[in-house]
């Protein structure tokens, strides 16, 4: 593999124009990525889905070179309808479309000539893929006082042009004092056997507010990576929210720095899997200061052959007196061969805190089922009305209403 | 100096540390072949014992000491370390007590064991453990009545070498884990206990563990068997003396549990933690694992730990018979430099296996208290539950606590529940103690008795005593 890393590597400079500077820099990434290799599960953050195991037994020959050069025609039937949106495209993992069109043009800045040097602490070699492979990295800033009227959209789609490939795209976002985001990323892919890399940096200064939504709805055969880092100054809200139900693999990282005062961090995520999908979130927070909080929401519905995990960390350092930190899990198994793993983590170094963690699987209570058959519905509706009741919990937690309802829509809840 | 000052002073003082000065045999230094023969040609063991510490040591020689734990420690060498060591006046096993060395019998006066009078009194047979040879048995006429055998390890594999050599290395084999594999090749004694078909074991069986001579390591091995429908009540207290370098402990304890039997393993650990400056201390790195193998079967085990420098241990149960039933109850006290990483693994393989987990840890000063535990519940553990709770209390901003659990569900019929919080003593419950007259030491001590009841319940009423004496003492000066 090392060899097809090497060649393609090469080819992909050659497509590129960036300076020598940015190559010895890419350079350095893919050789720390060559020494490590894909994470397996021998590491602790990958101990329950290893993924160079599910990367060599669904994509037969892995290559890493896409030509950046092509443009690819946007298909709007993608588009999300009924709400009026900004837009970033990706296809393939090329950006096709930057769309700020709902927006104030002097309050955000779009900026492609950006270090992109990590700086971030970090163990895990597929930021290195990320950062030695990918195409243009862009900043999206926006300014003090401003919040973004409309919500955006990053498209991640992929056609039928691409076929064991390994995509890798990155985007930053500062959000100045007293601004505020909404993004969502939905993903839609009419490819198959794709491995997608993403890394997200997020800066957030004081009093800013970031919504971050992912859907992965759509029922498709690529195997997904998405790394989000979160800094976090005073006063600063983030709030992520991941719906994992349509690719074979899906793996949502969120590190959130809460690195000022008062800075509070939400991640709120449903597990919806069917035939031979294997999904995990792992988030790490960490209060490094005092009066911050975190809330953390995870269900999952495991149907056949499906296999979810939750690995949640709560780090509080010695400094952070009155952390408020929750974690709670829970996931409902459907099938004789559905598997929930979790790993909700404590790591606690101060001692006026309020830290707790749940986490509970099982079946479907027997007794409600009887309850609502009893009040005439048939088996399968009772099933679909608890299952319902028991996923609306999180998304319920969404506070943007807007957002809130589509996602319900696009989820198929009801309330 | 005002009472907080001379507490604070007394506790400097180690209470069970002093060493007997006694001859000892030693085996030469270092672990080789070569030691691991004469530990067996010592002991007079039979040739397949030899054969099964060769094969471990075999084994080690592959194996590499395992680092993913929190508390880290400088590196051991092995090879500096003596594996074996008896006070010389045991070359010639007495036959009663009275044939002790009185040396002997006044270390363990000092450290109040009820080897005498006291133990007829309170019902207790003891197993005392002087660095690695048993010294003497009690109530043996008592247990051989009801066809229990309570004796050393080394005396049952001369003995009932059938059933050593039926059971031994079945729970842990000596393809486990570094120290568990190292403890296969060189243990040099332990307890070993069998309850016969339907015997319900007529008294607690006891067992205190000390650490004698510096530098030598103990590797104990116990082996508890209780046959069909029988009970059994064991208790392991552990104390040891004094000593600047860092002793290794890495014992082996072995249950089984057949048909319709239950176990009860209770310890208190008060191993030397160290000076006030983390300077010494017992590592304990030991491994205990129960195979609850036949139906309706159940282990339970309860540890208070409140010494050693660094605790590194987690009881386990292997649920394989049906409706078999594990339990681990846990106080784990950490002060000073202490480091403890300890919990439990319930590995459910037969169906309706139910387990459950209470875990209380407490760490003040500048320790660190890690909870690590596993639950697993098998495809074909139909109908299983586990339920585990984990609580820990911080005293100061020095120290940490942590709680890291691995929930692996792969059957849908099954249930796990999982709870933990973090949190400190509360200025309102203090100040409540307080007005009603207890000054802030004491009414610590009662919030953290509190805090443990539902794991000092489960303990033995004479333990039970000493437990709760010891979770004051060793919080004592942590307050402020």
């Amino acid at each position: 593999m090392n060899e097809q890393l090497q060649l393609d590597f090469d080819k992909i400079i050659k497509t590129l124009k960036i300076s020598e500077k940015e190559i010895q820099l890419k350079k350095s990434f893919l050789k720390k990525f060559i020494n490590n290799g894909f994470p397996n599960k021998k590491q602790e953050d990958w101990k329950f889905l290893d993924i160079s195991q599910i990367i060599k037994k669904n994509i037969s020959d892995l290559s890493f070179f896409n030509d950046y050069s092509l443009t690819n025609e946007i298909d709007p039937s993608i588009f999300i309808s009924g709400l009026e949106h900004n837009k970033i495209i990706f296809i393939n993992g090329r950006i096709e479309k930057i769309d700020f069109n709902c927006e104030d043009q002097n309050q955000i800045e779009i900026n492609d000539e950006i270090e992109k040097n990590i700086t971030f602490d970090y163990k895990n070699s597929l930021i290195d893929l990320n950062n030695a492979f990918n195409n243009k990295v862009f900043k999206i800033l926006v300014k003090k006082n401003y919040s973004l009227k409309k919500p955006l959209i990053i498209y991640h789609s992929t056609n039928d042009k691409i076929n064991s490939k390994n995509v890798n795209l990155s985007l930053n976002f500062e959000l100045e004092e007293n601004s505020s985001l909404r993004i969502i990323d939905y993903f839609s892919d009419n490819s198959n056997k794709n491995f997608v890399n993403i890394l997200y940096n997020f800066n957030l200064k004081k009093h800013s507010i970031l919504k971050n939504y992912k859907v992965d709805k759509f029922r498709n055969n690529n195997l997904n990576y998405s790394f989000n880092n979160i800094e976090q100054d005073d006063n600063s809200i983030s709030e992520t929210f991941i719906l994992s139900a349509g690719s074979d693999y899906f793996k949502n990282e969120v590190n959130c720095n809460l690195n000022g005062e008062y800075s509070s961090a939400f991640i709120n995520g449903i597990f919806s899997l069917k035939e031979n999908q294997q999904h995990e979130i792992r988030s790490s927070i960490n209060h490094l200061v005092e009066n911050t909080k975190s809330y953390q929401l995870i269900k999952s519905v495991l149907g056949k052959n499906s296999k979810s995990a939750y690995q949640g960390r709560i780090f509080v350092n010695s400094k952070a007196q009155k952390t408020d930190g929750y974690q709670l899990s829970k996931a409902i198994l459907l099938d004789e061969t559905s598997e929930f793993n979790a790993k909700p983590e404590l790591e606690i170094y101060a001692d006026d805190v309020k830290c707790s963690h749940g986490s509970a699987s099982g079946s479907l209570n027997e007794n409600s089922i009887f309850y609502l058959m009893s009040r005439g519905l048939s088996y399968q509706q009772s099933k679909e009305l608890l299952i319902n009741g028991f996923l609306l919990d999180v998304v319920e937690k969404i506070t943007d209403l807007e957002i809130k309802n589509l996602i319900k829509n696009i989820i198929g809840l009801k309330e | 100096m005002d009472t907080r000052e001379k507490d604070i002073e007394k506790l400097k003082d180690y209470k069970y540390g002093f060493t007997t000065d006694i001859e000892n045999i030693k085996a030469p230094k270092g672990l080789n072949e070569d030691v691991i023969k004469f530990i067996s040609n010592i002991k007079k063991e039979p040739q397949w014992m030899l054969e099964f510490r060769l094969k471990a040591y075999e084994r080690l020689k592959l194996l590499k000491e395992p680092n993913w734990q929190k508390p880290k420690y400088p590196k051991i060498d092995y090879q500096d370390l003596y594996y074996y060591s008896a006070p010389k006046s045991m070359k010639d096993k007495p036959k009663s007590l009275d044939e002790l060395d009185p040396k002997l019998l006044e270390t363990y006066k000092k450290l109040g064991i009820p080897l005498q009078e006291q133990a007829r009194l309170n019902g207790i047979a003891v197993d005392a453990v002087f660095d690695s040879v048993s010294v003497a048995t009690t109530f043996k006429g008592e247990l051989t009545k009801h066809g229990i055998i309570f004796c050393s390890m080394s005396e049952a594999i001369q003995k009932h070498p059938d059933l050593v050599k039926k059971y031994l290395g079945t729970v842990i084999p000596v393809t486990d884990h570094f120290f568990a594999t190292l403890n296969s090749a060189v243990f040099t004694d332990g307890s070993f206990v069998y309850i016969p078909k339907g015997v319900k074991c007529p008294m607690e069986l006891s067992t205190y563990f000390r650490i004698n001579a510096s530098q030598t390591g103990q590797f104990e091995r116990t082996l508890i068997i209780a046959d069909k429908g029988s009970y059994v009540s064991y208790l392991e207290g552990c104390t040891a003396p004094m000593r600047d370098e860092n002793q290794l402990h890495a014992a082996n304890v072995e249950l089984i549990a057949l048909d319709d039997a239950e176990i009860k393993y209770s310890t208190v650990q008060n191993w030397y933690p160290g000076d006030e400056n983390g300077k010494g201390g017992i590592y304990n790195f030991v491994t205990k694992r129960g195979l609850c193998k036949g139906k309706n079967s159940k282990i339970s085990w309860t540890q208070v730990e409140t010494g050693s420098a660094i605790t590194w241990k987690y009881p386990s149960c292997i649920l394989k018979g049906d409706n078999s039933i594990g339990e681990f109850y846990s106080i784990a006290i950490t002060n000073n430099h202490q480091k403890a990483d300890t919990g439990t693994k319930m590995i459910h393989l037969g169906k309706n296996t139910k387990s459950k987990i209470i875990s209380k840890g407490i760490s003040a000063g500048f320790s660190d208290m890690t909870y690590r535990g596993l639950v697993d519940i098998n495809t074909k553990a139909k109908n299983s539950s586990n339920y585990t709770q984990c609580d820990s209390l911080l005293m100061g901003n020095k120290c940490g606590a942590h709680t890291v659990p691995y929930i692996k569900n792969k059957n849908f019929d099954s249930n796990i529940a999982h709870e933990a919080t973090t949190s400190k003593i509360s200025e309102d419950q203090l100040h409540y103690c307080q007005q009603r007259g207890l000054n802030s030491e004491e009414a610590v001590g009662l919030i953290v008795n509190g805090f443990c009841k539902e794991v000092l319940q489960q303990l033995p009423m004479e333990f039970a005593v000493e437990a709760q004496k010891l979770v004051g003492i060793s919080l004592e000066g942590s307050v402020g």
